[in-house]
């Protein structure tokens, strides 16, 4: 059984904008899933489909096999949602606002009180139960979002970027948190501008553009697409002139005389390039990704130029 | 789970929540009907109304007094609605509720009650203040009651529709402003529509509100300009047009849904 199935779903919106044109897409029971694209490419019009708010003009959305037209009270049960905007009453307490969603989903009060309990301290926000919303940081508010989707303990937890804006330290127990929810049990659907966090947390993803799916595998195939990785090399001390080593490409960085960059493509040894550098006098104190590698793959996937050499 | 208890659970929430945000700031919702409705009595009812005289045999201050009851009523099941389910949608916590197994049905009725509920606290707040200063002796407690209720689910839904077609807050006021207020005053509150020419009788007929006034004035005096049970039919009427259409936005996802 697949958590979600898409087949062939269209949106087109009442300004004729066509933001989906057929994507199928299925996540599996379980899966850490990535849908990654750039603004505009039609990832919130999907989840907006999955999550009702957006109705579609085609195809057909599954959610535990329930049938998303036809069995739309189970199936959006099955399902719970941190969008990208705040969209809690500002007037309301924290605990407020995880009581009134779980008596959404038909969850009785003292029920609902017990998991309100669980998920506002496990995201450091029992503290400030009784606090209105507004008076909540940035960072508490995405936590709030989060409590407040897995109060009805949805085994579909879509995340719409959820740590758009929040600082390195909250988004790595952040990460923490939904990795250990995903341990559990919980399939997790993730959007996110920072590829760094769909790679190091989702095991399968999906790329979209211009309303279409232009990648759709596990995370492990695709970052071993990429033929070509650039490193940047710290050297112990600056260079007069550019060496030139056999099968490789360096580069100059114009800012640093201690720093170049080289490509490797796949296949070559990093070892043979060190012990070249290493007779020519060149010593390498460190060296770093130039990018994420997802980044990398997410940018040369997106220039049509260059897809075909991914 | 069962369907029944999802759906009685998810109304009940909508309730709550609905009474606890006008009770959290009744100093914007129930004090001040009560204090226009005290000055309404004290300088129309009082001070005016004893140089009036009587209206169908009663003071003028006791023929006013259900029409200012029924006045607060509109006003405040109406402004109830709009105002709630224009902020959810505003601050798009409406959402929490659409994202959720929640029928359209139930969600608009759980809108409705606290509508009817804040429109029942408004009236039972500003009967007391009229017994300031008038004795009030309920002719019919049941008219009284039904009329009250139906009144409030009428524009209860009348706020709902205003809301959902609404997209800036001056919006929400515009209807009761230019619409409603002209109705309620036009709606024989505070005079008898047999005192107006013949063609203005007739075209009183025209106005709803006129068969709400009159029928809460007939339960609380038992004196109306118009027929009770008709009026309950209007009403009845009126409530079964609102209640469909406002499904059918919610349906349609007019305004809330893209």
């Amino acid at each position: 059984m697949k958590a979600l199935r898409i087949s062939k779903l269209e949106k087109t919106y009442a300004n004729g904008l066509h933001a989906l044109k057929g994507i199928n897409l299925e996540v599996a029971q379980g899966d850490f899933f990535a849908l990654l694209g750039p603004n505009g490419a039609g990832k919130s019009t999907t989840i907006g489909i999955i999550t009702t708010l957006v109705k579609k003009t085609g195809g057909k959305v599954f959610v535990y096999d329930y049938d998303l037209d036809k069995d739309v009270v189970e199936a959006k049960s099955m399902i719970g949602i941190v969008p990208q905007e705040i969209n809690f009453s500002q007037f309301e307490t924290c605990m407020e606002i995880v009581l009134n969603q779980a008596g959404y989903y038909g969850i009785r009060r003292r029920k609902a009180y017990e998991r309100a309990e669980k998920y506002l301290t496990q995201l450091g926000l029992w503290k400030k139960r009784n606090d209105t919303s507004r008076t909540l940081s940035g960072g508490l508010k995405r936590r709030l979002m989060i409590a407040r989707a897995l109060i009805h303990e949805p085994r579909l937890l879509i995340l719409d970027e959820p740590t758009a804006g929040v600082d390195v330290e909250l988004r790595r127990s952040m990460w923490q948190f939904l990795r250990e929810i995903n341990r559990q049990g919980t399939t997790i659907l993730l959007t996110t501008h920072y590829l760094e966090e769909a790679e190091c947390l989702c095991r399968n993803i999906a790329i979209i553009d211009h309303g279409q799916i232009i990648e759709h595998s596990s995370m492990k195939s695709l970052l071993g697409k990429l033929h070509i990785e650039r490193f940047v090399l710290d050297l112990d001390s600056p260079l007069k002139t550019l060496p030139v080593i056999d099968g490789f490409n360096l580069y100059k960085v114009e800012e640093d005389d201690a720093i170049i960059e080289v490509e490797i493509s796949r296949g070559q040894n990093l070892n043979d390039l060190f012990s070249m550098l290493s007779d020519r006098g060149i010593n390498v104190i460190s060296m770093r990704n130039k990018s994420n590698r997802l980044e990398e793959l997410f940018v040369r996937l997106l220039d049509k130029d260059t897809r075909e050499k991914v | 789970m069962s369907r029944s208890r999802l759906y009685l659970t998810a109304f009940s929430t909508i309730v709550i929540k609905e009474v606890d945000r006008f009770t959290r700031i009744w100093v914007q919702t129930i004090l001040p009907p009560a204090i226009s409705m005290a000055l309404y009595f004290l300088i129309f009812g009082n001070l005016i109304g004893t140089r009036i005289g009587e209206m169908q045999g009663f003071s003028y201050v006791k023929y006013i007094a259900p029409g200012l009851i029924m006045m607060s009523i509109i006003n405040n099941s109406y402004a109830n609605v709009v105002s709630s389910f224009f902020g959810a949608k505003f601050q798009k916590h409406i959402e929490e509720m659409l994202v959720a197994p929640i029928p359209n049905f139930i969600i608009l009725l759980g809108y409705i009650v606290g509508g009817v509920a804040r429109g029942m606290l408004v009236g039972l707040v500003v009967t007391l203040v009229a017994l300031f200063f008038t004795k009030l002796h309920i002719h019919s407690y049941t008219i009284v009651i039904a009329v009250v209720i139906l009144t409030s689910i009428l524009f209860s839904l009348g706020g709902f529709i205003n809301a959902v077609f609404a997209r800036k807050f001056d919006d929400i006021s515009i209807i009761p402003t230019f619409i409603l207020t002209p109705l309620i005053y036009l709606g024989g509150v505070f005079y008898s529509i047999n005192l107006l020419p013949e063609f203005w009788q007739v075209a009183s007929k025209l106005n709803p509100i006129l068969y709400m006034v009159n029928t809460f004035r007939y339960g609380v005096l038992g004196v109306s300009d118009i027929n009770i049970g008709y009026a309950f039919f209007i009403i009845s009427v009126f409530i079964m047009i609102l209640f469909v259409f406002s499904l059918y936005l919610l349906h349609t996802g007019k305004g809330i849904r893209s």
